[in-house]
């Protein structure tokens, strides 16, 4: 299966273009990644990641805020799907913040500097490259749940911190994808954090399992609102795509329920 | 409804009253109060520019779009904001020139806790950001409310000039506040935004579920008129989209019910509702169907009697078949109501469903002769109460 062809995930995101003539579909849009512990939305991620390298531009850039993986981790998964990220972080393309054993200084003027600064190093890198004529750039966020643990607990810090970085999408026509996940919240009875980023989303992508119960060559759904499609001349219609996926060791299989024989 | 609303804004206030405030509120499952907020916008200030409404500017408090999404936006929608500018330019020139419209823009999303500043300081120099050009006030400390107020008052008496003109105020998220302070002291500046006599009315935004009910409540108490925004199915645990009936999400998520309750100035509510359909950005009102509106008021708790029957009720009701009711089978129907007598129903060649109690046909059985006394007496002194039926 040929892993450049555009799969249902990319026709849910607006992604399929042929000509390679249009801007990159996703600028200046949030996209949110909700996913389940049974169904981990990180192949999403990845995917997006790989579209976003895509070797057809050299344009675009990549900002990746790591809390959860370290860099050999995503080094190895984009190599099975073509993408050499070593390669494309010596060539200034792919910036890899790791964040995996960041703890910002306790206390609440501790958390905020501690946000304030890793802003700081986004807003640089987004502004150099912008300068550099780079005006595809992509923010990923993986996961925000554990930089809400760094950031020991405070939610509205990381609110604000999510708030900046949609600043810059507004103004540098960035796009930001945030990865979460949806069940860590359902206990609470008003989650404002994930309610929060759900109304801030521009497309929600939502993984899954199947409400059917677990089988063997179906690992789960994924459910894309895309709020707003926009299309030529200014116009845009909104879009819910459902279908199931089957992760396999150097890709994603997509397919529409039913339709997999 | 969507229109009431827009008059209401339009109107504005009265002398010594409180300015009109309108609450939109939505929830995740529905969540298209924006688009209400910008409809809104477009709306009040379409009718500002062409000077059709009380107040003649409007200061739009932007906490969760960038000041220039609005500037595209009201492009968009035809709205010359550049024009309005360089009305701004004359007015700055000449003073005498009062009737001028704008829309000015407080900048609460680019940078509302200044930490681009302190960056900026810290780091003494460095790019700004692109937005400090689209030329809206930046707001730096959205948590001081006090300094928020005046400076919303600030923008609107820039735009109205001294004097006796009012201006509008929008607010585009209430939450985005609320984050940042405590809901008394931003239903202290709402309440002073309200009361203040330069404001002709004011509108703002939230999201009901990012917070505690009792915090719609008190938004909800501070405005004459409130716009909630309803899934067209509640699903089941109300809180979030029921992504297992798919198709019917797909379909129903655009849409929705559209409530409004106005609160009079004797203390009378009114409660309205509307449909409406979310397509191509853009946000269309029509009157709930005739068909969901039975449905609808039948599942509605019955609070008052309803004392009179409709036209339908009536002859519907005329149609029913009660058991044993006689059918006539073939003869004509003769109840006795006890209101003619005997000689009367002698006289008339065919009475029809009132009549008397024993017919003449069969008179060698005997008859019962029953002659009343006067016609004021009661019909029902002796009457048979199961004479209608077919026992």
């Amino acid at each position: 299966m040929d892993q450049r062809a555009p799969n249902l995930l990319d026709e849910a995101l607006g992604l399929v273009d042929e000509e390679k003539t249009k801007p990159w579909p996703l600028s200046s849009r949030v996209v949110l990644v909700e996913d389940r512990v049974e169904t981990s939305g990180a192949f999403v991620l990845h995917h997006l990641l790989k579209r976003a390298l895509s070797p057809h531009s050299s344009n675009d850039v990549v900002v990746f805020l790591a809390f959860s993986q370290p860099f050999s981790h995503y080094d190895r998964v984009l190599r099975k799907l073509g993408c050499n990220l070593t390669a494309q972080r010596e060539n200034n393309r792919f910036f890899f913040l790791d964040l995996l054993m960041s703890e910002f200084p306790d206390g609440d003027e501790g958390n905020k500097d501690g946000l304030v600064a890793l802003y700081g190093k986004i807003e640089k890198v987004v502004t150099t490259s912008f300068q550099e004529n780079k005006k595809c750039i992509t923010i990923v966020i993986d996961d925000f749940s554990l930089m809400e643990v760094a950031a020991n607990g405070s939610t509205n810090y990381v609110l604000d911190f999510l708030h900046y970085c949609r600043t810059l999408t507004s103004a540098f026509g960035c796009s930001l994808v945030v990865l979460n996940h949806e069940d860590i919240y359902s206990s609470i009875e008003r989650p404002a954090l994930i309610l929060q980023m759900e109304y801030l989303a521009d497309i929600l992508i939502k993984a899954e399992p199947l409400a059917t119960g677990l089988a063997t060559d179906v690992h789960g759904q994924l459910t894309v609102l895309n709020k707003e499609i926009r299309e030529e001349q200014g116009s845009s219609r909104n879009k819910i795509c459902n279908f199931h996926f089957r992760v396999k060791e150097n890709g994603v299989e997509y397919f529409y329920p039913g339709s997999k024989t | 409804m969507a229109e009431s609303i827009c008059r209401a804004l339009r109107d504005g206030a009265l002398q010594g009253e409180h300015a009109p405030a309108l609450t939109i509120k939505d929830s995740i499952a529905s969540p298209f109060g924006f688009h209400v907020f910008t409809h809104l916008l477009t709306q009040l200030s379409s009718n500002i520019l062409a000077a059709k409404s009380q107040s003649r500017g409007l200061v739009l408090v932007a906490f969760s779009r960038s000041p220039s999404f609005y500037l595209d936006l009201l492009n968009r929608k035809g709205i010359d904001v550049a024009s309005s500018q360089k009305c701004f330019v004359v007015l700055m020139n000449v003073w005498e020139l009062k009737h001028c419209c704008r829309i000015e823009i407080l900048d609460c999303y680019t940078d509302p806790l200044g930490w681009k500043d302190a960056l900026l300081a810290s780091e003494n120099g460095g790019s700004l950001s692109n937005e400090a050009s689209t030329g809206a006030s930046l707001c730096r400390n959205v948590k001081d409310m006090d300094k928020l107020y005046s400076s919303i008052i600030e923008l609107g008496k820039g735009i109205v000039g001294q004097g006796k003109v009012r201006f509008c105020v929008a607010i585009d998220s209430v939450n985005e506040i609320l984050r940042h302070a405590s809901i008394s002291s931003v239903a202290g500046l709402l309440s002073n935004l309200r009361s203040n006599d330069r404001v002709s009315s004011i509108f703002w935004l939230s999201h009901s579920d990012l917070h505690e009910d009792r915090v719609t409540a008190v938004l909800e108490y501070m405005s004459s008129m409130v716009a909630s925004i309803e899934p067209q199915n509640q699903s089941a645990n109300g809180r979030r989209c029921n992504w297992e009936s798919l198709p019917l999400l797909e379909h129903n998520y655009w849409k929705g019910r559209f409530h409004v309750r106005f609160k009079r100035r004797n203390g009378r509510v009114r409660v309205m509702s509307e449909e409406f359909h979310v397509e191509q950005s853009a946000i269309n009102f029509r009157s709930i169907s005739s068909e969901d509106e039975i449905v609808n008021r039948s599942l509605l708790p019955k609070v008052q009697f309803n004392l009179q029957l409709s036209e339908k009720e009536q002859i519907d009701r005329a149609k029913v078949v009660l058991p044993f009711e006689h059918q006539g089978t073939g003869k004509p129907i003769q109840i006795y109501d006890g209101r003619r007598s005997l000689t009367d129903g002698k006289s008339e060649a065919e009475p029809v469903s009132t009549g008397i109690l024993q017919t003449n046909e069969n008179s060698s059985k005997g008859e019962i002769i029953y002659l009343r006394d006067s016609d004021d007496e009661r019909p029902d002194s002796d009457e048979d109460p199961d004479d209608d039926l077919d026992i």
